[in-house]
């Protein structure tokens, strides 16, 4: 193997952001290549700026570079200026680390965190020289990988993609290896490739597209079926069981230029049960794994010093949840080796004042924003969606903001949620203006309500996956109306996502197979990087359907029913489908369930089906307000945690 | 208490930004834990200045910046030993070459320097092709340039920022110059020379030699390199 530096060198020149292609990251491994070693390329389709702060491919990384005869180095997708210079001057994809070209290792592994980075995924496998169809692929090349939570629904991209991990891949990537390891060992002969797939669908975690066979009637899929018997029917997600044996990464990668979260992130605990319906995250990395506290402290106060970074975050899907978040806190900004000067950052707050009284802490040190994410605008919707977040909740929380010197918050909201009707969009609206005139007694006029609202794309292995996503006129309408509804209210800033761009992601979505055809002619008529405004381009996407004669309505606006096959069956994430089935009734009935952490268990499958269970410090709720639990809370208290054989009534 | 230091920016590291730079100086002093006073205010900045920007791309031996040091802990700070503490915290290709306190009060870099002493590696065209033009354009009684700036056409005689240009021979990719480009009232930058040499002239590389202070009649460095066989020079040698 060789590097390309040489030949990317002259380029950079004349390019923007350079700093981009040259990897230089303190932490950065420079792994040695050998004939007896496996190499992996881990690949983030976006750009550096967005993909190298990726905590799952950092992960990866370190963990393979690790390992005895395995080597890891990184990639990310070229922006446009830089992708027109390679390919004049016929560079191919190149990792950072050494600058080698991607098609000279032996797996090329994507992390997919958005659907819209699907037609980066097959530019990038171009750029490498890589045939982008799996089946176009000969010994030579290397294995196409993939993994995150957009492969909890792998089938659109079952046409390019050689195997997917699916769940967490802190074991199953040492399982591969093994096996790439036997096959290289054998010496790749022509045919052989089949061969390792095959092998490769044996392990747990591990789905090989080719190894299916896939049956329509019209437009309804009928079956999907395994090609051989020793192929499994179903392939269940890999799911670590203690967060506190993988204290990874150690070596966070300090990038030379600035990125997105430019500073010192630790994972504090991976899952969450809260049972939002709308959350794919949440369902499909169940259950909750808390990282020892003490653990906690010594990743960040290493990390600090290693880095010099002064802002730590604490990274979780509610960060707020974790049972010693308070005393995590305080012990980082009080520790004089940090000298009052780190920041800490938690993401997704939790709505109550509870929440607030720890970043006002924190504030002591640096004011950062703050952001609570309601998603919806009245009670009833949030019962729909189960986020049970009281009006005093979020009232609570916005007054103790307000009262405690910031002057300005963010509020989340989707819109086009089940069920929702006008009433419904128009409380966004209501609520912001009441958090407005919370605020005005504090802060006076110069209080301001950012109030960002999503279209909702419904998410396989979710409870709303059975539901038909609203079309983007109708998106476009309940914008309007909130527009409208808040034109005059000076506090309320109003900002929106395109409904256009919600509609491409809602047919990479929940696509079958067939999808994969459409994701192609995408990008061969030049639609990449989709998921930036000024590349993204819908009518790219609507011919590309035309053109393969399949109905957007039928993929994106449909409600699905209760008996039919969904294109990710096949693939679990542990959750039961007729829990999923019966909490969409609850949805439709209107009617929130806890947080399984504090209350019984409701078998979905998550920790029932492996064997595992919830890894918390405390089965004492956090104290204050109710949690967003729509329970009393308020005195805490210990709640047993016992399974159950069904679902409460 | 103020230091000035002196350092690299060689190889890929070149291709950082001057914010890049500024955020990789703030970690590494951190790092070391270096008592730096801070800004007053909403949120304090460590009090870093920068003197004048290199141009992303460009290598230099020749880089300074000023740091602030908080009176009441740096008592203890031995300023000469920055150098060999501040060097491993810093990425491959940034090394500090020296270092020395300064009066508080001392004129800023941006300020005080007024002129850069540059290696260009241009192409196409032979060193004896070079030479005329070199000699011609140094012959000349004004060189008339247009550039952009903030989206606007504006028009500058270039050449009394020329103090000297010299060919030195031909070198790997082209060849190359040295030239001594004045930084007042603006900094000269090489891809400017040597569009006012020739049009069509292409930089290959440029690395940035030497910062100069005109005062008295007398030309300095903001700090000079005690020696040039120091362990820094070998330094150098390995990243170039
Ligand atoms: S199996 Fe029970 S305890 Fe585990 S996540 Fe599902 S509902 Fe919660």
């Amino acid at each position: 193997m060789s590097s390309v530096w040489p030949r990317i060198e002259p380029l950079l020149a004349k390019v923007q952001k350079p700093a981009r292609y040259i990897g230089c990251e303190d932490g950065m491994q420079t792994p040695s290549h050998a004939p007896d070693q496996v190499a992996w390329l881990l690949v983030y389709p976006d750009t550096y700026e967005i993909g190298l702060p990726n905590q799952g491919l950092q992960i990866l990384y370190e963990i393979l570079n690790e390992r005895d005869g395995t080597a890891a180095e990184r990639a990310y997708a070229p922006w446009t200026d830089m992708e027109a210079q390679m390919r004049a001057a016929r560079v191919p994809l190149f990792s950072v680390d050494t600058h080698r070209p991607a098609g000279e290792f032996d797996l090329v592994a994507f992390n997919l965190s958005a659907e819209l980075v699907f037609t980066n995924l097959l530019n990038c496998l171009d750029l490498a020289g890589i045939p982008v169809r799996a089946a176009e692929r000969g010994p030579e090349h290397p294995l196409v990988v993939a993994g995150g939570h957009c492969t909890f629904n792998p089938e659109p991209l079952a046409d390019f993609v050689d195997l997917f991990a699916i769940g967490d891949g802190e074991e199953v990537v040492s399982d591969i290896t093994e096996v790439v390891r036997q096959w290289k060992a054998s010496g790749r002969t022509p045919g052989s490739r089949q061969g390792v797939l095959r092998e490769l669908s044996h392990v747990p975690g591990v789905y090989v597209p080719s190894m299916y066979d896939v049956a329509y009637d019209g437009d309804r899929l009928i079956a999907v079926t395994p090609k051989y018997a020793d192929v499994p029917e179903r392939v269940e997600k890999r799911t670590i069981a203690d967060l506190g044996a993988w204290p990874y990464p150690r070596q966070q990668l300090v990038p030379m230029t600035e990125v997105v979260h430019d500073r010192l992130n630790v994972e504090i605990f991976r899952g969450c049960t809260r049972g939002c319906r709308f959350c794919q995250a949440g369902m499909i990395t169940r259950p909750v794994r808390e990282r020892p506290a003490d653990q906690v402290r010594t990743m960040v106060s290493e990390g600090l010093k290693r880095t010099g970074y002064d802002e730590v975050s604490l990274t979780s899907l509610s960060s707020a949840d974790y049972s010693a978040i308070e005393s995590t806190v305080t012990g980082i900004i009080n520790d004089p080796m940090c000298g009052g000067q780190v920041g800490v950052s938690l993401p997704s707050l939790r709505v109550d004042a509870y929440t607030v009284g720890i970043a006002s802490e924190i504030a002591k040190v640096r004011r950062t924003g703050l952001t609570f994410a309601p998603e919806a605008g009245t009670w009833r919707m949030r019962q729909v969606i189960n986020k049970l977040i009281s009006e005093d909740d979020l009232y609570g929380a916005v007054q103790s903001a307000f009262s405690q010197g910031w002057n300005r918050v963010k509020l989340y909201f989707l819109t086009g949620l089940p069920t929702e009707n006008d009433e419904d969009t128009l409380g966004i609206a209501d609520l912001a203006r009441r958090c407005v005139s919370v605020g005005k007694e504090f802060a006076g006029n110069r209080v301001t309500v950012a109030t960002s609202v999503g279209g909702f794309v419904p998410k396989p292995q979710t409870p709303f996956q059975w539901f038909g996503q609203n079309t983007s006129v109708e998106l476009q309408r309940k914008i309007n109306l909130l527009r409208d509804a808040t034109r005059k209210d000076k506090g309320v800033a109003l900002k929106w996502h395109d409904p256009k761009a919600t509609l491409a992601e809602g047919i990479a979505s929940r696509g079958d197979r067939r999808i994969g055809a459409v994701i192609e002619d995408v990008w061969r008529n030049g639609g990449t990087f989709q998921e930036w405004s000024e590349h993204f381009n819908l009518s790219l996407w609507e011919d590309a359907m035309a053109r393969h004669g399949l109905s957007i309505d039928w993929y994106v606006h449909r409600h699905r029913t209760e008996d039919e096959i969904l294109p990710w069956d096949h693939v679990s994430a542990g959750l039961h489908k007729d829990f999923l089935w019966m909490d969409w009734l609850d949805a439709l009935n209107e009617s929130g369930i806890p947080d399984c952490r504090w209350t019984p268990c409701y078998d979905c499958g998550a920790c029932t089906g492996y064997g595992i269970e919830h890894v918390v410090a405390s089965n004492r709720p956090p104290a204050g307000g109710s949690q967003g639990t729509g329970q009393d809370l308020s005195r805490g208290g210990d709640v047993p945690v016992v399974i159950l054989s069904g679902r409460p009534a | 208490m103020r230091a000035r230091l002196r350092y690299t920016k060689l190889g890929k590291i070149r291709f950082t930004s001057h914010r890049d730079l500024a955020r990789m100086w703030e970690r590494a002093f951190r790092r070391i834990n270096l008592p730096l006073a801070y800004s007053q205010g909403f949120s304090p900045r460590p009090k870093v200045s920068f003197g004048l920007a290199l141009p992303t791309g460009h290598e230099s031996v020749a880089e300074y910046l000023d740091v602030d040091l908080d009176p009441d802990k740096a008592a203890g700070t031995d300023i000469d030993l920055l150098p060999a503490r501040l060097t491993p915290a810093l990425p491959v290709g940034v090394d500090v070459l020296a270092a020395a306190a300064l009066d508080d009060h001392a004129p800023s870099l941006q300020h005080e320097v007024t002129s850069c002493t540059w290696e260009i590696v241009c192409h196409p065209g032979s060193a004896g092709e070079l030479t005329e033009l070199v000699a011609r354009a140094l012959a000349a009684e004004s060189l008339v340039v247009t550039r952009e700036r903030k989206g606007q056409e504006v028009t500058d005689d270039l050449r009394p920022a020329l103090l000297s240009v010299d060919v030195l021979g031909p070198v790997e990719g082209g060849v190359l110059l040295t030239a001594e480009l004045a930084t007042q009232p603006r900094g000269v930058r090489p891809a400017e020379l040597l569009r006012a040499l020739a049009p069509g002239l292409e930089e290959i590389s440029a690395r940035r030699t030497h910062q100069w202070i005109q005062r008295d009649g007398a030309r300095d460095e903001p700090l000079v390199l005690d020696a040039p066989d120091a362990p820094h020079a070998l330094l150098v040698e390995r990243v170039s």
